[in-house]
């Protein structure tokens, strides 16, 4: 499975897995939006270019995800297509979606924050595996 | 837990002891049936926090303790400044100063139950609530500065408000100090449009009635009586505290090798209260709490419009404010202590001189929310509780299952009929976000504030139990 949700007794955990880090860094994108809504009723329409930098691929993760709750928050979207490229310790992104329609979205839970717990970038099968639990 | 990993030095108090690189011990305040289903994690997370630097007495658990971030959610630990002490972006968490209020009304159920529906429709349109919402209000810069440096106090000046509210929230609606230059253009941008509301997940407004009083005289003292109906809001800084959050937390995780601290989970990420990075975060956090009293003044301004225009014989006098999550710098003893408190609430016992005058003799009022269904307290701080955990006590009732455990076990509408039937409105925009905070996957309220009673850190004065719930 490209993402997944696991257990956290406050909050939820968010994990993408693929083929590379930067495959495995959009997958846990997804997974955050899925504890918000299904992505599939999100519309790719928009595009939004973010970009982030930390000293070590799990801050790196936590960034990445806490840029793309900054852009959910501030510009109240819901994405469901994101592209990462990584060139070390930087991350360049484009996020895809649309803005929030509670009638057809149905989000749950607005997300708060990633955090640093059970925070992990490492490799896994034939690829990459990134997770951690986000605060709602 | 394991209950053989503690020793246990009183009915309710557990201790883990020093070992490893603890410097003082763990402390977990509970009955012996809340600590055997507390998850383990607990145990790692308020070990963990008691191996950083400076810190005073133990590391403490309120008995709703769960996994958190960390620290435990329900946790308590002070640091001394001249001990080297830490502050921690990551004990304070994400939701800076989320807290409760809880006002009067001057109503009987009666006079809700003849408007029940009504009024739930009024307020649920009211009050903005949930993903994507936004509030009326939306500040330029030199506003967004007031109100930062503000607090409740911002709030009152704009017209949202008493003078007699101020009195009734900690640091009496403004704490001081806040560092408004110290918050990014990032986290203002995210509060831009988000004033006045509640936000989502465990967030929510509530109608309630006062179903029991365990202690008449502290009641009397607090206003309250059986039969009466008052309003609990439980909500945070919102965007602008978020954002704080994330950006110190890694600002500290990076800078924590350089100040020489050893994180056991990089989630601690501190400071040396003494460096410059956390007297810059103190700065911004101050400014996060007064956000959150801003916010919950602007709600009660608005519950207050909806309960005029339907309830004309309706007044709402705010009882008290708490906030959760926060830092606060307090006297203990001789020692001038940065508490934290996760998920914790303060709770002064009587006499003491933050308390307002009206309510000093009775102890600071502790408001404990409850989930939908199960109601919620009123207790009042003691004086033993200034030795059992820096004055302080649990805050809700915790959750006993995972969101993603609940979704699987409940559904939404099913919730909302069940509790319909018991005659409990619910409003929300969210189903799947009433299924994620179904009632039962949270912890018996009643067992947490029982054993905060039993334990001496909060005397219990009151149970409330909803008639309308509105959650984001």
């Amino acid at each position: 499975m490209p993402w997944e949700h696991y257990e956290h007794e406050a909050d939820i955990g968010v994990r993408g897995s693929g083929a590379t880090k930067a495959e495995a860094f959009e997958q846990a994108a997804l997974a955050m939006t899925a504890v918000v809504a299904d992505p599939v009723l999100v519309a790719p329409r928009e595009r939004v270019i973010l970009g982030c930098e930390a000293p070590d691929d799990e801050l790196l993760l936590a960034d990445w995800l806490n840029a793309v709750v900054y852009e959910m928050s501030s510009r109240r979207m819901l994405f469901s297509r994101f592209v990462v490229r990584l060139d070390g310790r930087r991350l360049s992104a484009e996020a895809w979606g649309e803005p929030v329609d509670v009638a057809r979205h149905h989000p749950a839970v607005e997300v708060k924050g990633a955090t640093y717990t059970t925070l992990r970038v490492a490799p896994h099968a034939d690829g990459w595996l990134a997770q951690t639990v986000v605060d709602v | 837990m394991d209950l053989a990993l503690l020793r246990q030095t009183g009915e309710h108090r557990w201790e883990i002891p020093m070992q490893g690189a603890m410097r003082v011990p763990a402390v977990i305040y509970g009955s012996e049936a809340l600590l055997r289903d507390m998850d383990h994690k607990v145990y790692e997370q308020a070990v963990n926090v008691a191996m950083l630097p400076g810190i005073v007495e133990a590391s403490y658990a309120m008995p709703d303790a769960h996994w958190g971030y960390g620290f435990p959610i329900g946790g308590v630990a002070a640091f001394d400044p001249d001990a080297g002490g830490v502050i921690s972006a990551g004990g304070v968490g994400f939701d800076i100063s989320c807290g409760v209020r809880c006002l009067h009304t001057g109503l009987a159920r009666a006079d809700i139950m003849k408007v029940q529906r009504e009024l739930a429709h009024e307020l649920s349109r009211s009050i903005p609530a949930g993903v994507g919402s936004t509030g009326a209000i939306h500040l330029g810069e030199a506003e967004m500065d007031a109100m930062l440096a503000g607090g409740a106090a911002w709030a009152v000046k704009r017209g949202w408000g008493s003078a007699q509210d101020l009195a009734r929230i900690e640091e009496g609606g403004q704490m001081k100090h806040a560092k408004p230059g110290n918050v990014s253009p990032r986290a203002r941008k995210r509060q831009r449009d988000e004033m006045g509301t509640l936000g989502s997940g465990n967030h929510y407004l509530e109608v309630q009635e006062v179903s029991a009083v365990f202690d008449a005289r502290i009641a009397a003292i607090f206003g309250l009586r059986q039969g009466d109906i008052v309003v609990m809001i439980h909500c945070g800084s919102r965007g602008l505290g978020h954002q704080i959050g994330t950006e110190f937390l890694k600002r500290m995780a990076i800078s924590a090798a350089q100040h020489g601290i050893h994180l056991p989970d990089r989630e601690l990420a501190c400071a040396p209260i003494r460096s410059p990075v956390g007297e810059e975060y103190l700065g911004a956090m101050r400014a996060a709490i007064n956000c959150a009293l801003a916010n919950r003044q602007i709600l009660t301004h608005l519950v207050r419009d909806v309960f005029r225009a339907m309830l004309p014989r309706s007044e709402l006098p705010l009882l008290y404010d708490v906030s959760h999550n926060t830092c606060k710098v307090e006297q203990h003893g001789n020692r001038q202590l940065y508490v934290h408190r996760k998920g914790a609430t303060r709770a002064f016992g009587p006499g003491h001189p933050d308390i307002p005058p009206a309510l000093r003799d009775a102890g600071q009022p502790v408001l404990i929310g409850g989930s939908m269904g199960t109601g919620s307290y009123v207790l009042a701080g003691t004086k033993e509780s200034e030795t059992l955990a820096f004055s302080s006590a649990c805050h809700g009732a915790g959750r006993a299952m995972s969101r993603h455990q609940a979704l699987k076990t409940w559904q939404g509408r099913k919730v909302v009929d069940d509790l319909a039937a018991r005659g409990i409105i619910i409003k929300s925009p969210s189903m799947r976000g009433i299924a994620e905070e179904a009632p039962d996957a949270y912890k018996n309220v009643s067992a947490v504030v029982d054993a905060a009673d039993a334990a001496g850190l909060a005397r219990k004065v009151a149970r409330l139990e909803p008639l309308i719930c509105i959650k984001g």
